[in-house]
């Protein structure tokens, strides 16, 4: 990870992984750091995307299971080698647990298309935008949409 | 600038406590001198603040406050309940004042004219005297020194050609401290002056008297100065001199250019005692030494002369002198109780910080003793002792931290007989408020986060507890009624209570409002209790059944679930025609705790120790089943509700059996026992609490987390609220029907 | 030559204020909470001045000059004394107690180092 994040003007840097099998993205601007997975501890009543938490150095950390939240399917095998991306989303620090991350990606703000409609399917409403870049298509995930709304409820 | 603004707001909330408590003696009957002084002492100080921080509203109401407590003082006044119940009104609203300067925001307009008017009322007949005459004027506070070039005298209308003054002190201007010699400094600063020294009045040497004032002096003044300019170099040695202020031409003295210089010795000396070295009598030629063609004042103090720094450790012995004085000092007067304590402020980040370093330390702590453990140390005696010290040691350092962060509750209470006071006065009712412990010293957060909560629990009270005085009188009480808020340190908690002796919970009319409101069935079945509690229920409290005053939208359920947000609980009990308790008991602290370790359905967990009575190994013998689906645990005071952890928090089914088990008997708040079974105890130690609140939220029978030696998270538990969810499920309906 | 200067007051504001002023115009500020305190401060000092207020607890302003009085090595010491009142009376009593000048609030920075240069240099 870089500061020039956005040296370049017009582009953003983009961190992409993998999850359910699907290319996904965030914007680096908002990754604080990634972790290979540890046992996380369980936390009642939670939805059953929500894996627990894990102390990041003296710090509770809610760990998302990313491929739950998306309604994919988990990669075989997943579980043992997941990752963790520890990324800020307003003043909050989550943990989201993917299959794997791939790289960082400069792509141009003109290249970001927005999702088309295509009715109500799960995970759809968590994607901000589309881009395609070496012929595969990458997601860039909706921070904001993918926490879990219950913590601000139930406070 | 802005520091010294901040700790004046600081000074005032220490001031206003001690009005506070000044008055609290006024009102149980306690006067002497010394408190009526002491409350006007703490006005007087707030005013003075405020008059150089420019705070003019609040200059202007203190001032009115400040005259009124000066005609008690002076006994024109004399300590009745009216005046009183005045001084408190007048408290409040000096806080009110107080707190908009501080926040910049508007203060209570109508509330201020009316106390005035009261004020007024109370000093009439001297009534006629303004503050915004000339007799206080608030003038902002300027610290660049820049006086524009004018020394004073804006108004005066002579037009400014020059003076010839003629100075003879009397001899009582050297008793009073004055020295003509830094006045002609002074008058020097204002312009060009020639001086000559008047001996006319020298007696011979034989006659000389030491003490008496000989010398004169005249000074030739070129300066397009005002005469009122003039004045106020003089001002404070009016009365002490013959002073002759003309134009020139008008002065009959045909003034030599060249003057007289001052005959060595004439000059009386009367500070040769304290060593200041005497200095020579101005003469023509010293005129010009004042260097700066400024005025005096901005002379030597310019911003434009870099400004020699007092030398610090002159400065910083002076004030350790201070402290070390103040040490045995009094205790009287509020600022001066405050440091008499030798206190130092202190940002609270930095605490914080502080706090939380010791609770990594408490971790790690944790974390090597673990590892010793694991390294099969833990017979070695130097290891062994060596780890308890550090143990010891850790939790010593806790403490004192945690001390740091405590304080007296005693600020809170007082607020809330501010709430009394107006509260009462709104729907007519006469409510005295009787306080206790106010010196239990509670965790500073918890104190801050309590006063919303303890706001509507004495709104409440006073709406719906304290009946009218007609109503009170009929049931044979006294006309006044009384809330008692009380706080005291009990089993590692802090228990606060507010009760009144009012009427009592309707209990009739609270069911009916729950069946109304379709909160109950119709035909539950409750105890008084239950009813009681129905109180806290979300839903209960709406706009319709509220009055004004403790309306606003916030039911009890609220006051609820911010006490348990802060890993509180409140308990209720009432007797009807008697009156009603609330109960609230808060962790001292909301950083550690002392927790026992528990696996359950491979989950380890904390519970707080402060609820457990005991534990016990779970038999047959002691197994009961009640219904199909629960079960109870016969204990020797009688039979327990038994709740299984892993059920309730979703981790598992019930279990075929329980027997093997381990359950912890837990006394609620409500004084109910119940049993929580868990599979196995793993170790008793001191927690750090962790909050999940701000980065998951809340979660149903969870009070925080924590994180143990291995760097696993583990959850501490809030037995009550888990228990108040529970659904008490410890049998499974088809291992029931295999089994039957 | 820096003017050293005991400033007495039981507002800690206003000991601060002061402090603030007197070190923003080269002088060296000494601080007492209230007359008795100002007396024990004294006794390892040499001022040049003293300012002090009249309300304060144990030991007053009045009764704090009227000991420097009479105490020799304070007889010619000026004394200014902070008032909130600029009535005449007031400034009398100050002066039969013995004090040099006056300084009346609200409390001014320029005031309060013209006063202090009229009477201590």
């Amino acid at each position: 990870m870089t500061d020039t994040a956005r040296s370049t003007k017009g582009s953003i840097e983009l961190l992409s992984f993998t999850v359910g099998g699907e290319d996904y993205s965030v914007d680096i601007m908002s990754v604080r750091e990634i972790r290979s997975g540890t046992t996380a501890t369980a936390l009642p009543h939670a939805p059953d995307y929500v894996r627990g938490v894990i102390n990041l150095r003296g710090n509770v950390l809610p760990i998302l299971d990313l491929a739950v939240r998306l309604g994919l399917p988990h990669a075989p095998g997943a579980d043992a080698r997941h990752v963790i991306i520890v990324v800020d989303v307003g003043n909050r620090t989550v943990g989201l647990m993917v299959d794997a991350v791939s790289d960082i990606l400069t792509a141009a703000q003109d290249d970001l298309q927005p999702p088309p409609d295509v009715g109500t399917g799960g995970g759809q409403g968590h994607v901000s935008a589309l881009f395609v870049m070496n012929d595969r298509l990458y997601r860039v995930l909706d921070l904001g949409s993918v926490l879990p709304a219950i913590a601000l409820d139930a406070a | 600038m802005m520091e010294m603004r901040a700790s004046f707001f600081v000074e005032c909330e220490e001031l206003l406590e001690a009005l506070q408590d000044g008055l609290a003696t006024l009102e149980a009957g306690e006067e002497d001198n010394e408190t009526v002084n002491v409350v006007f002492r703490a006005v007087h100080s707030i005013k003075g603040g405020a008059g150089a921080f420019a705070l003019h509203d609040l200059v202007r109401f203190a001032h009115r406050f400040e005259t009124m407590l000066d005609e008690l003082r002076s006994g024109v006044l004399s300590v009745e309940p009216g005046l009183v119940r005045l001084s408190f009104s007048c408290a409040d609203v000096l806080a009110d004042l107080v707190r908009a300067a501080r926040d910049g925001t508007e203060p209570p307009f109508e509330r201020i004219d009316q106390t005035m008017e009261a004020l007024d009322e109370m000093i009439a007949g001297e009534g006629e005297e303004e503050v915004t005459s000339a007799d206080f004027q608030p003038v902002g506070l300027s610290f660049d020194f820049d006086l524009g070039g004018d020394a004073g005298g804006a108004g005066d209308s002579a037009p400014p050609v020059g003076h010839v003054i003629t100075f003879r002190p009397a001899a009582a201007l050297y008793a009073s401290g004055n020295e003509p010699r830094f006045i002609l400094k002074a008058l020097a600063a204002l312009g060009p002056v020639r001086v000559k020294v008047l001996t006319d009045d020298l007696p011979t040497l034989d006659s000389l008297e030491p003490e008496a004032s000989l010398i004169a002096w005249r000074v030739h003044l070129d300066a397009d100065v005002s005469e009122a300019a003039v004045r106020e170099v003089f001002e404070f040695v009016e009365g002490l001199c013959d002073l002759v202020i003309e134009r020139p031409g008008d002065a009959g003295d045909a003034a030599a250019p060249g003057t007289t210089p001052a005959l060595p010795g004439t000059h009386p000396v009367t500070k040769a005692t304290w060593g200041l070295p005497p200095a020579p009598v101005p003469t023509a030629s010293a005129a010009p030494a004042p260097q700066p063609t400024r005025p005096a004042a901005s002379g030597p103090a310019a911003s434009g002369r870099p400004a020699e720094p007092a030398p610090p450790a002159r400065a910083s012995a002076a004030e350790k002198s201070a402290d070390k004085s103040a040490d045995k000092g009094g205790d009287k007067g509020a600022s001066a109780a405050v440091e008499a304590k030798g206190t130092i402020r202190v940002d609270i980040d930095r605490i914080d910080r502080l706090v939380n370093l010791v609770g990594e330390l408490v971790i790690n702590q944790a974390m090597l003793a673990e590892s010793v453990q694991d390294a099969g140390l833990t017979g070695h005696p130097n290891v062994e002792s060596g780890l308890n010290e550090f143990m010891q040691l850790t939790r010593d350092i806790q403490e004192s931290v945690m001390l740091i962060r405590a304080q007296p509750i005693k600020s809170l209470f007082q607020r809330m007989g501010r709430i009394v006071r107006e509260a009462s006065s709104m729907v007519g009712k006469e409510v005295h408020l009787r306080t206790e412990g106010e010196a239990t010293e509670v965790d500073k957060t918890v104190i801050e986060r309590l006063a919303d909560p303890l706001t509507h629990m004495i709104r409440n009270a006073v709406d719906h507890g304290i009946e009218r005085p007609d109503g009170r009188i009929a049931s044979g009480k006294s006309r006044t009624g009384e809330i008692r808020l009380t706080a005291m340190h009990r089993s590692g908690r802090v228990l606060i209570e507010v009760s009144d002796d009012g009427a009592g919970i309707n209990r009739p009319k609270v069911l009916a409002k729950a069946i109304e409101r379709g909160l109950i069935d119709a035909d539950a079945q409750l105890t008084d209790s239950d009813i009681d509690n129905l109180l806290f229920l979300p839903g209960f409290s709406t706009a319709d059944t509220v009055s004004d005053l403790s309306g606003r939208g916030v039911g009890m359920d609220v006051v609820r679930s911010s006490i348990q947000a802060l890993g509180g609980r409140v308990t209720i009990q009432s007797e009807p025609g008697k009156g009603t308790n609330f109960s609230i008991s808060l962790p001292l602290t909301l950083a550690v705790l002392d927790g026992m370790v528990v696996r359950v359905a491979g989950q380890t967990l904390v519970v707080p120790l402060s609820v457990i009575e005991e534990t016990m190994s779970l038999t047959s013998e002691g197994l009961a089943s009640l219904g199909s689906e629960s079960q109870v645990l016969r204990v020797r005071q009688g039979v327990v509700p038994l709740y299984d952890l892993g059920v309730e928090l979703n981790y598992r089914d019930p279990l075929d059996t329980y027997v093997g088990r381990i359950a912890l008997l837990v006394t609620l708040e409500d004084g109910r026992s119940v049993a929580i079974a868990v599979d196995k105890i793993e170790d008793q130690r001191q927690v750090v609490i962790k909050g999940l609140h701000s980065s998951y939220g809340r979660i149903p029978g969870i009070a925080a987390a924590t994180i143990l030696g291995n760097g696993q998270i583990a959850l501490i538990l809030d037995i009550g609220d888990l228990v108040s969810r529970a659904r008490g499920v410890t049998r499974l309906r088809d291992t029931l029907s295999l089994a039957g | 030559m820096s003017l050293e200067v005991l400033a007495v007051d039981d507002s800690r504001t206003m000991r601060d204020l002061i402090a603030h002023t007197l070190r923003g115009a080269g002088m060296t500020p000494h601080l007492a909470e209230d007359g008795q305190h100002g007396l024990e401060v004294l006794e390892g000092l040499q001022p040049d001045a003293i300012i002090t207020d009249i309300n304060m607890p144990r030991l007053d302003g009045f009764g704090f000059i009227e000991a420097l009085r009479a105490d020799p090595r304070w007889r010619g010491l000026p004394i200014l004394v902070l008032t909130t009142e600029s009535a005449p009376e007031l400034k009398q009593r100050a002066r039969a107690a013995g004090a040099t000048g006056w300084i009346v609030k609200p409390f001014d920075a320029e005031k309060l180092v013209k006063a202090l240069q009229m009477v201590a240099g």
